[in-house]
């Protein structure tokens, strides 16, 4: 079943084509990379699909209803969680508020306070970062705040989730840590849709790679038929 | 949803709490009718200032619009309080202004940092000049007389608006309404992504702030007793609530309160007797705060309570 799907998506800035009349479309259970150069329009394209950012042209479907247009709180609460490049916490809040706050938030229905805390300390053990849930979110090193985005996003309780490169500046050890995490999100039934420069990760998780690169796909495929294809070669990847 | 819910409580600041305002509540029993009158326009300090935290506080958006809630206030108690009995005005007072921060809210929340301190500055200056207009132009006479109300009354209306305003404060504080605001101050992009309707929670935040600060006008009114635009929507109103905020630290709730007391109660002694040096006073002191103790006062106990002044963290 289709969770996701774009239709000539388009993003102008002024005259540049940042996303330009992109198609794609992501399988429930996928875990779907999306790779390309610096400036190639992959943080604009979940920028479009999380509501940050209005389109200017092109339908975003999620679960088979239009939700273009809409707010970035509405669309988190239809079950479409992102987190961010630049791991935008709270971060004058503890580990644990930062957590129960997309709890308390982020869903349709309400939960009461107790079920939220609970959730809330579930996840923090999920990313293994419940013995440092009484931290300040700034007092934590990078792979912890990583961590956290990712917390932070499943704490809303997605479908669907976008992270944009959780991978980046981390150590070997973290990676792996980093990609183990990826994989257990998927296993709890979490489609995922993610962008990341670190490829050991994304040929090893990924089950499809779209790759964008000036705001236009160019490529589309298994990691296997990415990595031998001629144009991702010659405009990302290099010889 | 139940938005107002508690998340926790603490029994020994709510009993100290509990205490003072006993105290404040029997205070004009024994003492003086002039101390009565200084003490309230010192709770009238509190209560802008408090109200001016509920909102401005865990958001971050500096709100210069203090003034205009305020003056509305004071004009409604002006225009309705020889037609009305003083609850009515009062609640009326406070209802206007909460509408028109609603108002004001949807159109200007959407502006952030600078843009957004000097709108709410602007509509302050706004009303008042176009008030200030309407009297001269329209009317003929600028001002207007407000129906005198005994000082004690004044008080304790004044005590009761403080103590609503600081147990919504709390109650909001303790709230996952709180929860929302507070994470709109910290990250608001994020705050939005994780489904938290920013421009609701904050307009609703500024309209209840709003609220307390046009029942303190209503009921201040009728102690000045005459009243005109300039009076009314005096700028100070709303540099005072900021920087005695500042001054106290919002991080806690007893900061504001604590600030405002101090300075509002500096004003009253300095202002009377060395008018000059109170201002300076005020802005040396300022300057001193917004430099070295960017928590205010209340951080400062924080710290040292957590153990002296060492840095606690090395990549701040």
């Amino acid at each position: 079943m289709r969770i996701l799907e774009g239709e000539k998506v388009t993003k102008h800035f002024g005259g540049l084509a940042a996303v330009n009349n992109v198609d794609f479309a992501i399988d429930q259970g996928e875990v779907v990379g999306l790779i390309g150069p610096n400036g190639a329009g992959k943080t604009t394209l979940f920028n479009l699909i999380s509501g940050s950012l209005p389109t200017t042209a092109g339908e975003i479907r999620y679960k088979g209803k239009k939700i273009t247009g809409l707010k970035p709180h509405q669309i988190c609460k239809k079950g479409v969680a992102r987190t961010f490049q630049s791991a935008k916490l709270f971060a004058g809040m503890t580990v644990f508020e930062n957590a129960l706050a997309a709890s308390l938030f982020g869903t349709k229905r309400a939960i009461s306070v107790p079920d939220a805390e609970r959730e809330a300390k579930e996840l923090l053990e999920f990313v293994e970062l419940s013995t440092v849930g009484a931290m300040l979110a700034k007092d934590l090193p990078i792979a912890h705040r990583k961590r956290l985005e990712v917390a932070r996003a499943l704490a809303t309780k997605p479908d669907l989730l976008m992270s944009d490169e959780v991978m980046a500046g981390l150590n070997p050890a973290e990676l792996a840590h980093a990609m183990e995490l990826i994989t257990k999100t998927r296993n709890k039934g979490i489609t995922v849709f993610m962008i990341e420069h670190v490829m050991k990760a994304i040929m090893n998780i990924c089950d499809r790679i779209i790759v964008l690169h000036h705001g236009n796909k160019i490529a589309e495929g298994t990691p296997e038929e990415i990595a031998t294809s001629r144009t991702v070669v010659e405009v990302y990847l290099g010889e | 949803m139940d938005l107002f819910r508690i998340i926790s409580k603490k029994p020994i600041f709510f009993g100290l709490s509990f205490l003072i305002i006993i105290l404040l509540a029997t205070l004009p029993l024994y003492i003086p009718p002039y101390p009565v009158i200084s003490l309230t326009s010192i709770i009238m300090y509190i209560v802008i200032t408090v109200s001016w935290a509920i909102f401005s506080g865990p958001t971050r958006y500096i709100s210069l619009a203090s003034a205009a809630f305020f003056g509305v206030g004071v004009y409604i108690s002006a225009v309705l309080g020889q037609a009305l009995l003083l609850p009515i005005v009062i609640v009326i007072g406070g209802l206007v202004s909460f509408i028109l921060a609603l108002c004001i809210g949807l159109l200007t929340l959407r502006l952030r940092g600078m843009y957004f301190i000097i709108f709410t500055f602007g509509i302050s200056e706004l009303i008042r000049n176009f008030l200030l207009w309407w009297e001269t132009k329209m009317m003929g006479t600028v001002g207007r007389w407000v129906v005198a109300v005994d000082h004690v009354v004044v008080y304790y209306v004044m005590l009761a608006i403080f103590v609503f305003a600081l147990l919504t404060a709390y109650l909001v504080k303790r709230s996952r309404f709180g929860l929302a605001l507070q994470s709109i101050g910290e990250q608001e992009e994020a705050a939005t992504h994780i489904g938290i309707n920013a421009t609701v929670v904050k307009t609703i935040a500024f309209a209840m702030s709003a609220f307390f600060m046009g029942a303190a006008g209503a009921i201040m009114a009728t102690r000045w007793t005459y009243i005109d635009p300039k009076i009314a929507f005096n700028p100070l109103f709303s540099f005072m609530p900021v920087l005695m905020a500042i001054f106290g630290g919002t991080g806690q709730l007893y900061g504001p309160v604590f600030g405002a007391a101090l300075f509002a109660y500096f004003e009253e002694i300095l202002i009377t007797k060395f008018p000059y040096y109170y201002m300076l006073l005020f802005g040396s002191i300022m300057i001193v705060v917004i430099l070295f103790l960017p928590h205010g006062m209340v951080g400062l106990v924080q710290k040292w309570r957590k153990g002296g002044m060492r840095r606690q963290n090395a990549n701040p």
